[in-house]
């Protein structure tokens, strides 16, 4: 203590002391910031137990209407098909658990047999897109340059070019791509969920979204490369520059005060 | 044979010859002997200079090796090269080669990585150590010019930069130069013109990849040469600046010789900068023009960005309120055109900055000794002002990416940033300069009570007091060297003859701004020697 | 203490009064300057073992530069110039980029070190003391150089002769005008390019993705297509002239949702055409949020009510995005109605 105290006028006591202030500011922010993940899973407990049709009932209708008509708080399901709610509720957006400027991707509670039940139910209110077959989407032996030509039309103005994703209006946002299964993207271009157009095969036939699962999956998937090293979230000259200050010009400035500082003397003296 | 021996014997070793003879005909004898015991002052930030002077070459180095592959052509080509995603794309032929350059060439990609690093470092380090000039007051007197150079260099630098981000032809690039083609359009009466002449034609024509190259290689690099020349020997002949400190005065400056100990510091700091960049090359990628596809006009991506050093003008652009006046048939594109005028006057504002603040103090002498910049608050508050200035300016400019990530709304971003240039420099000024005066006042009462150890002393009667140990007369003086200057004034209005003298607008404004920056309230005056004896013979309380 | 003066500032030549008008420094200095502190030695200075191990610390980065370099030259020799390597963290990399970055750098790096190491603990750190002295010249020489000015000047007459000298301000201010005139073929005059697309009366709108004509039954509601003019190719010569024009963003809305009177007529059936190219500086703008009808520009944010005739909400655009009028032919394709009325893209001066 005494040393501690001893030292409370050196010149880097301040730097010490906003580096404490800074982790703690940092640590207070965790530990009171929302906490998705707990609410999903307690969720997920008390729905996983409904099966079937009830699901509905208990999972949707109190923002869809008890028939799917939509409400205030949610939109009619009336001919969204069952692609739809494969997709929004495989990827955990559906149900939501708040409103606000988009629901996000969150774990996903139910089965794939119960989604399925879902959509068989929701697919009777309404002709609508049909949950695509493996054949459909499967991108083995597609034309990934071509994908990418499409992609670039068509999706990389909010995904941006290798699908990272990008922001939107008042909040609202292109989610980034990674990890997202071919299935998945096949239903996203087909339906159009939330604000995201859809793509219909009318005027984006089969064979194109495959081509563009095919570009993706090889631009943003675990197995990608970027041959010139970190990737640094693939965001284009903002990350660039933050790295190039940071790690760049800081390393150098370091370097800097290692050859201009003195050496240390000798104690005797 | 003998005789040859002999004659041996009586010459001068090799490299005296070879100087004899470089001597009679460059007079390099003369030149060393003013230069190679050269002394500079040691200090860290004194290397931001030689870290923007190095990145220069590296970039020039890999720049020259780059040009041997690239083909600065927009013929269309289909692309067969070894990079999968792109094989049957058409595209340029310059962003073919660009491909064949990060792909195919053996180091090629290494090379890229490391220009364009070496590049934004380049740029970042200017203007680090353009602040550095400024907060310690070297642009004074003699070294105006230097700064005018100086502050060219990064002008140009920004430009250079540009251009060859937009050389690759690829989808990032050239959303880039289509905004700059929406820029120039909103020149009034000429803005058509312009954009035919520079792109050849319409929109993005066949012409500007090769011509923005020979801009890009030759003409600012050309340019920036000679300034870099200029502004070295200006260095070399004004002698380095220094931080006060015992023994080191406005006439003297103190230091290591070049040679040896430069020589070794400033010439082993080359190998040290362009070891990181090569380093950092090989582990971080940039600029994947692969992963951005061939420029088309009406292909595009969320997250177009220039690069950080003209993030700002896109702050400024992306700010903007949208205001367009249609009058007598012809448009006024305020919209655009209001931040293309404010572009060049946010670096204008801090590069005039030098003449303004020796007009006000009326100072005609040569200043050496650096200021620390809590003693020329004022001066502090304006770079500060401007530096929170440029920053918002930046955050707007990345308003998409700061939205994406940290889940705000861009329009919030927008309308943050719409009022930040307004405020943030002016809270940032008063800030600061409450902030200097506070250090000055610290510093005066370390002078007069010496410094606060942390150890506390319990006296006999139970108070107790924390021990000030008294500062060495090195440190006095250091805290005490810099100079305040008096609040001018206007002086006696009727002559010695009872003449009515007319003060003219200006100097009512020197005047005033004077007192501004020297008045009772700006600067703490510094302790006297006479306060200190009088603390001091009254020792013991505290 | 100090031996050379500042410069007196009657050596100046525009100092007129100015000291009385205050502003001018006080070069008091209350604490002495207790001069330059002697040297201290430093342990390599007094400890000749500790001097041996700097020496064998500069030398073994030396020698870890050589064989940098020895590597570098290595890896370029045997690594495929396509292998790709996994290396933690940076992932999936260049394994010749990552090999040569690497050795480079070391071998940079150690001759730096190595340099700046010598420096500081061997080379000698006494510090030295170097005199200035004042940049102006002292006066007698500036008296000397007005003199030779002021002489050179007479001899070469051009006050008293001032045809040769106009003439010649005059010839030397014209010259430059043809370097001027050699810029003109630059590019060509404006004229109304700006003013047209290719789009006219009965073009088909073609869909970009499968380069087939639209139909009105293909656009379902909520759906973004983009579409350019029929007859345009991507091998024309100027393919990317034109598509920077007349690029089309295709989007079908509940024609009860359209607010603006005239997008309606100029739709078919809820389908409306709009230039992709945005009214500010031309980026593509297609960001379109099908709940909302907004589009936003992904450059500099402009976003645009395509419910609404595409007028601007937010952003630095000044004017809506330009609608072309659409209908259907006899085919049952959807076809252009004739050009766009107003010119597409970042307005101009002639715009109007």
């Amino acid at each position: 203590m005494k040393k501690l105290s001893a030292r409370r006028r050196h010149p880097l006591a301040a730097v010490v002391v906003l580096l404490l202030a800074l982790a703690a500011t940092g640590g207070l922010y965790a530990a009171f910031a929302p906490a998705g993940k707990a609410q999903a899973d307690e969720t997920a407990q008390s729905l996983a137990i409904e099966e079937g049709q009830k699901l509905y009932a208990v999972g949707c209708a109190s923002c869809h209407g008890s028939g799917g008509q939509g409400s205030s708080d949610g939109p009619s399901l009336v001919g969204v098909g069952s692609a739809a709610v494969d997709f929004q509720v495989s990827t955990g957006r559906m149900p939501a658990q708040q409103p606000g400027a988009q629901v996000p991707k969150k774990k996903n509670i139910y089965t794939q047999a119960q989604i399925d039940q879902l959509a068989a139910y929701i697919a009777s209110l309404g002709a609508g897109p049909i949950t695509p077959t493996e054949k459909q989407y499967d991108p083995a032996g597609a034309d990934i340059a071509r994908g990418g030509e499409l992609f670039r039309n068509n999706c990389a103005q909010c995904h941006n070019f290798t699908g990272e994703g990008g922001a939107l209006t008042h909040g609202k946002y292109a989610p980034n791509l990674e990890g997202v299964s071919p299935k998945h993207i096949y239903e996203a271009m087909l339906t159009g969920p939330q604000n995201m157009p859809s793509f219909p095969d009318s005027t984006m036939p089969e064979k194109e979204k495959k081509d563009i699962i095919a570009y993706l999956q090889t631009v943003n998937g675990d197995k990608s490369e970027s041959p010139g090293g970190l990737k640094l979230g693939g965001l284009g000259p903002v990350s660039e520059g933050l790295f190039g200050w940071i790690f760049g010009l800081g390393t150098l400035i370091a370097v800097a005060v290692w050859v201009a500082a003195h050496t240390a003397k000798a104690k005797k003296s | 044979m003998s005789t040859a021996t002999a004659t041996d014997k009586r010459k001068a070793p090799a490299g005296e010859r070879v100087a004899d003879w470089a001597d009679g005909r460059l007079g390099i004898y003369s030149l060393a002997k003013s230069n190679m015991r050269k002394i500079f002052p040691d200090h860290w930030s004194f290397m931001l200079g030689e870290i923007c002077l190095y990145s220069f070459i590296i970039i020039i180095l890999t720049g020259v090796y780059l040009t041997l592959f690239f083909h600065p052509s927009m013929n269309e080509v289909v692309y067969h090269g070894s990079y999968v995603p792109m094989q049957g794309v058409r595209m340029s032929e310059a962003y073919a080669s660009t491909l064949d350059i990060s792909f195919d060439v053996r180091g090629g990609l290494l090379i890229r990585q490391i220009h364009h690093w070496a590049a934004l470092i380049f740029v970042a380090a200017m203007l680090v150590h353009m602040m550095r000039v400024f907060f310690t007051g070297a642009f004074r007197k003699p070294r105006e010019v230097n700064w005018v150079f100086g502050f060219l260099l990064l002008v140009l630098g920004m430009f250079t930069g540009f251009t060859g981000y937009s050389l690759p032809d690829d989808l990032l690039s050239g959303t880039g130069v289509r905004f700059m083609e929406g820029a120039i359009l909103s020149v009034p009466i000429v803005g058509t013109y312009l954009s035919m002449f520079l792109f050849g034609g319409e929109f993005p024509g066949h012409d500007f990849v090769a011509r923005f190259y020979s801009i890009h290689i030759l003409l600012l690099p050309g340019i920036m040469l000679g300034l870099l020349v200029a502004h070295l020997i200006l260095v070399f002949y004004h002698k380095h600046t220094q931080f006060a400190g015992p023994g080191r005065t406005n006439n003297n400056v103190v230091g290591m010789p070049l040679l040896p100990v430069y020589m070794a510091k400033a010439g082993g700091f080359f190998f040290l900068v362009f070891g990181v960049i090569a380093v950092i090359s090989a582990i971080a990628s940039i600029n994947p023009i692969w992963a951005l596809g061939p420029y088309i006009p009406d292909h595009v991506s969320t997250g177009a960005q220039p690069d950080w050093y003209m993030g700002f003008s896109e702050g400024l652009i992306r700010a903007m309120p949208g205001w367009e006046i249609n009058l007598w048939g012809h448009t006024l594109v305020l919209g655009v055109f209001i931040p293309l005028v404010i572009f060049p006057l946010v670096l204008a504002a801090i590069a005039v900055y030098p003449f303004i603040e020796s007009w006000v103090t009326g100072d005609k002498r040569e200043h050496h000794i650096l200021d620390r910049p809590r003693n020329a608050p004022t001066r502090t508050g304006f770079g500060v002002a401007w530096l929170t200035w440029y920053v918002i300016l930046l955050i707007a400019g990345g308003n998409d990416m700061f939205a994406q990530y940290f889940h705000l709304s861009i329009n919030a971003i927008t309308w943050f940033a719409r009022i930040g240039f307004f405020v943030g420099p002016v809270i940032a000024f008063v800030i600061t300069k409450r902030i200097c005066l506070g250090l000055q006042r610290r510093d005066r009462d370390k002078v007069l009570h010496g410094r606060e150890t942390g150890i506390i002393k319990r006296l006999p009667h139970g108070e107790f007091v924390e021990v000030h140990e008294p500062l060495s007369p090195g440190k006095l003086h250091t805290l005490t060297a810099h100079e305040q200057y008096k609040p001018a004034e206007i002086g006696p209005t009727v002559d010695e003859n009872g003449v009515e003298r007319k003060v003219k607008l200006m100097e009512k404004l020197r005047v005033k701004l004077s007192k501004g920056y020297y008045g009772e309230d700006h600067q703490i005056p510094k302790a006297t020697a006479e306060e200190y004896k009088e603390i001091q013979s009254g020792h013991g309380h505290h | 203490m100090s031996s050379q003066d500042i410069p007196e500032d009657k050596h100046l030549p525009t100092e007129q009064g100015d000291a009385h008008h205050g502003g001018v420094a006080v070069a008091d200095d209350p604490f002495a300057d207790p001069g330059l502190p002697a040297h201290k030695p430093r342990i390599q200075d007094i400890d000749e073992r500790a001097a041996k191990r700097s020496e064998r610390t500069v030398a073994m980065l030396f020698t870890l530069s050589m064989l940098a370099t020895i590597g570098f030259i290595a890896s370029y020799v045997t690594i495929p110039v396509d292998k790709i390597v996994y290396i933690w963290p940076f992932g999936h990399v260049s394994g010749l980029n990552f090999a040569l970055g690497v050795t480079l750098g070391i071998a940079l790096f150690c001759i730096g070190a190595g340099a700046v190491h010598w420096a500081r603990t061997l080379m000698s750190d006494v510090e030295v003391a170097d005199e200035r002295h004042p940049i102006e010249a002292a006066p007698e020489v500036k008296a000397k150089v007005l003199a030779d000015f002021a002489d050179g000047a007479r001899e070469s007459d051009i006050g008293r002769r001032k045809l040769i000298r106009n003439t010649m301000l005059g010839a030397l201010a014209m010259v430059p005008l043809s370097g001027v005139v050699l810029l003109r073929d630059l590019g060509p005059l404006p004229e109304d390019k700006l003013r047209k697309t290719i789009w006219a009366k009965g073009k088909l709108l073609i869909n970009q993705n499968t380069m087939e004509p639209l139909r009105p039954e293909d656009v379902a509601v909520g759906s973004l297509t983009f579409a350019m003019p029929e007859g345009l190719e991507e091998d024309q010569h100027d393919y990317m002239q034109q598509i920077a024009k007349a690029a089309l963003m295709i989007v079908r809305i509940q024609p009860e949702d359209i607010k603006d009177k005239q997008e309606l007529e100029w739709s078919h059936d809820g389908i409306v055409a709009y230039s992709k190219i945005c009214t500010h500086v031309g980026c593509p703008i297609s960001l379109y949020e099908q709940q909302t009808h907004h589009v936003l520009c992904p450059c500099h944010q402009s976003t645009f009510d395509l419910s609404d005739g595409a007028r601007v909400i937010f952003g630095p655009a000044g004017h809506a995005l330009p609608q072309l009028r659409i209908g259907v032919n006899d085919e049952g394709f959807l076809e252009a109605l004739g050009d766009f009325e107003e010119p597409v893209g970042p307005a101009f001066w002639e715009r109007g």
